[in-house]
């Protein structure tokens, strides 16, 4: 076969070709954030706030020990998890129409009504839900005719608009599963006497999980390292991003050591995923 | 290559990792830089971190623009970064990338500290010697006898009350902290560390027990009163800011109806025609007093000490003071504005009145109080604190 003789040469284009890339994973990528990790072992001199080069393990300490920093941390992590299942619920209805039931032009304009918002700012998209929250806003407003009250500023707020942004990044793999799956295999189901239940639950299910739980990657992922939506609609809440951006400036290592904790909430999430089998066909 | 060993390869790059982070740190040498001898051509640029509504370029109001008449007359290209609080100023400045900054009297001190601005020539700075002699070689600007910047303008951090859900007037603190109850959910405050002096400041005149004599002063116990008045203020509050845009809209829609505020904000709010007043309670208040800084680094020091200059102009700093609602530093702008009584209004060289305002300052373990036998709390327990009053 020609591709032996030409291997080495072949070979020399292939590290050539990959090698750009890999030096920015490696470097620029995650380097970045071996460099942050390192940082958290450092401490501050705390009037000037510059980094003092010293190996302590107080900032780890500290955010075990510190009360304040486990409520944040809870916080955040119900909101991420909030934010998930509200975007799960909504996702799985209009995905299912969008694959199965709409056709032509609809289809089309469906997906298009989906991934158009994407394409827009984000800072756009969160003030335009602070002015629709506000105290005079068009919530309250198509509200008040049945006696309700918006939820205002504050967590629940933060969780719409939160599940609102994410929800494109729900639906597209979801609505890919079920794109996919075979028609022959729902008409074998009814054939064989199965309800709509009942195929939903042996069908559908095990076809759209995987796509569910990629999806959820994504919108857990995302909420957990959030702080401008909360800043922007969560009144006077904080979340774990808040207290990272508020220490960054001027307790670098303490930041450094808290935003590990997300990272350990997300590898623990994909450990968890990996486990459902969601992964299996990257 | 392929049987290379994989841990050799790991174990380079570990090397190289440390050799990036361990550089990345820089040592600072202290105040190193020395003040320019001469300000020469302009560089054709400038960038600048300021508070909100001190570079307007026209903009926000088409009337507020001194950036442009500046540009014209010194070719230097501005480049603007509004900062929100203090603590932005400090790290946007450790980055090396601008070249002056408007620093408030609780940022200065640690940019001193941190060697990351230069003492100024003020010989360099024509309008200098026209700044109210109050405002010169002063604690928070100064270090050994040197000024580290030019001095801008000052005022107080007021009371802010929508007229319409508001009454009777306010005229103290009292209205956002034990009386806050009475407007729950609607009560805001200024999102950051410094803000746990205007509680401090509340209780050195309703609890005198403590013994509070310098709101940037507090031992353990004045902190810890502190930090309880603020815990139980939260309960009340409808959202923290920092943001002075998020304030206006906050008051303009009545999600906010009481809080803390600058003058620059009441007065943009009121031109959108939201229900705003704003007022100085008896208590006193918290304020700043700000002062034009150079980064030791500046990559334009000749355009930066142009726009030192320009900026406490007469003209420009009578603009700018009106604009902003403080008092100007410089004593002949007091003829330049367009109000006649501006100066007056707001105690321009009125020593005795800025008495009751309390400055912004880096709270420091040696008590700014004077007081010998017990240690105060530093910044970084500030901080630490509003995490925690925040919850």
């Amino acid at each position: 076969m020609s591709a032996t003789r030409h291997e080495p040469r072949a070979r020399g284009r292939l590290a050539a070709l990959l090698a750009p890339p890999l030096l920015w994973l490696v470097l620029a990528y995650l380097g970045s954030l071996a460099v942050l990790l390192l940082s958290a072992f450092w401490t501050t001199d705390p009037f000037t706030s510059d980094v003092v080069h010293t190996w302590t393990t107080d900032n780890f300490r500290d955010i075990l020990t510190t009360p304040v920093y486990r409520t944040v941390a809870l916080r955040t992590l119900g909101i991420a998890v909030a934010v998930t299942l509200l975007d799960a619920l909504l996702a799985l209805p209009m995905a299912f129409f969008m694959a199965r039931v709409a056709a032509g032009r609809l289809r089309r304009a469906l997906l298009v009504a989906v991934l158009t918002p994407l394409w827009a700012g984000y800072l756009v998209k969160a003030y335009a839900w602070r002015v629709m929250l506000g105290e005079h806003g068009i919530i309250n407003a198509a509200l008040a005719p049945l006696g309700l009250h918006g939820p205002g500023y504050g967590t629940a707020a933060v969780v719409l608009v939160l599940a609102y942004l994410w929800l494109p990044y729900m639906i597209l793999p979801v609505h890919a599963a079920l794109e996919r799956l075979p028609a022959h295999q729902l008409e074998a189901s009814a054939d064989l006497g199965a309800g709509t239940v009942r195929t939903l639950r042996s069908v559908v299910a095990p076809a759209v999980r995987p796509a569910l739980l990629a999806g959820s990657v994504f919108t857990f992922s995302l909420s957990l390292g959030d702080y401008l939506t909360v800043q922007i609609v969560g009144g006077r809440t904080q979340l774990l991003g808040n207290v990272i951006a508020s220490q960054v400036t001027l307790d670098l290592p303490l930041a450094a050591a808290l935003s590990a904790v997300p990272v350990a909430l997300v590898v623990c999430y994909l450990a968890a995923v990996r486990r459902a089998g969601a992964l299996d066909s990257l | 290559m392929r049987n290379a060993n994989p841990w050799k390869a790991a174990v380079a790059a570990g090397v190289l990792l440390l050799a990036v982070a361990c550089g990345s740190g820089g040592g600072t040498d202290g105040g190193g830089a020395a003040e320019r001898k001469n300000v020469g051509k302009g560089e054709g640029r400038v960038d600048i971190i300021a508070w909100a509504g001190y570079a307007e370029d026209g903009s926000n109001d088409p009337k507020a623009d001194w950036v442009h008449p500046f540009e014209k007359q010194t070719g230097c290209k501005v480049n603007t970064k509004t900062a929100g609080t203090s603590d932005e100023m400090v790290s946007l400045m450790k980055t090396g990338q601008y070249d002056t900054v408007s620093a408030s009297g609780d940022a200065t001190l640690r940019l001193i500290a941190a060697g990351d601005v230069a003492p100024v020539n003020t010989r360099l700075v024509p309008n200098y010697r026209d700044i109210f002699s109050g405002l010169k070689m002063r604690p928070f600007n100064s270090k050994d006898g040197k000024m580290y910047g030019i001095p801008h303008g000052r005022g107080a951090n007021l009371l802010m009350y929508r007229t319409d859900k508001v009454s009777p007037a306010p005229d103290s603190w009292k209205a956002v902290f034990d009386g806050a109850a009475k407007y729950a959910g609607k009560v805001t405050a200024y999102d950051s560390p410094i803000y746990i002096a205007d509680a401090a400041l509340y209780l050195m005149k309703t609890r005198p027990a403590l013994g509070i004599k310098d709101p940037y002063a507090l031992d353990r116990t004045q902190l810890d009163a502190a930090v309880a008045l603020l815990k139980k203020q939260r309960q009340q509050i409808g959202e923290y800011w920092s943001d002075y845009q998020k304030e206006v809209t906050a008051f303009k829609g009545g999600d906010s109806v009481v809080g803390t505020t600058w003058q620059v904000i009441a007065n943009t709010a009121a031109a959108e025609k939201a229900p705003v007043k704003a007022v100085l309670p008896e208590e006193g208040a918290t304020g700043w007093s700000d002062t034009w800084m150079v980064s030791a680094k500046a990559a334009h020091p000749n355009c930066a000490y142009k726009w030192l200059d320009w900026i406490v102009s007469p003209k420009v700093n009578a603009q700018v003071a009106e604009y902003f609602g403080e008092a100007p530093a410089n004593a002949k702008a007091c003829e330049e504005t367009a109000a006649p009584r501006h100066c007056a209004v707001y105690h321009a060289d009125d020593e005795a009145y800025y008495r009751r305002v309390h400055f912004w300052t880096t709270p420091v373990p040696q008590c700014l109080d004077g007081r010998r036998n017990v240690k105060c709390t530093d910044y970084a327990e500030w901080t630490r604190a509003w995490t925690e009053i925040k919850g």
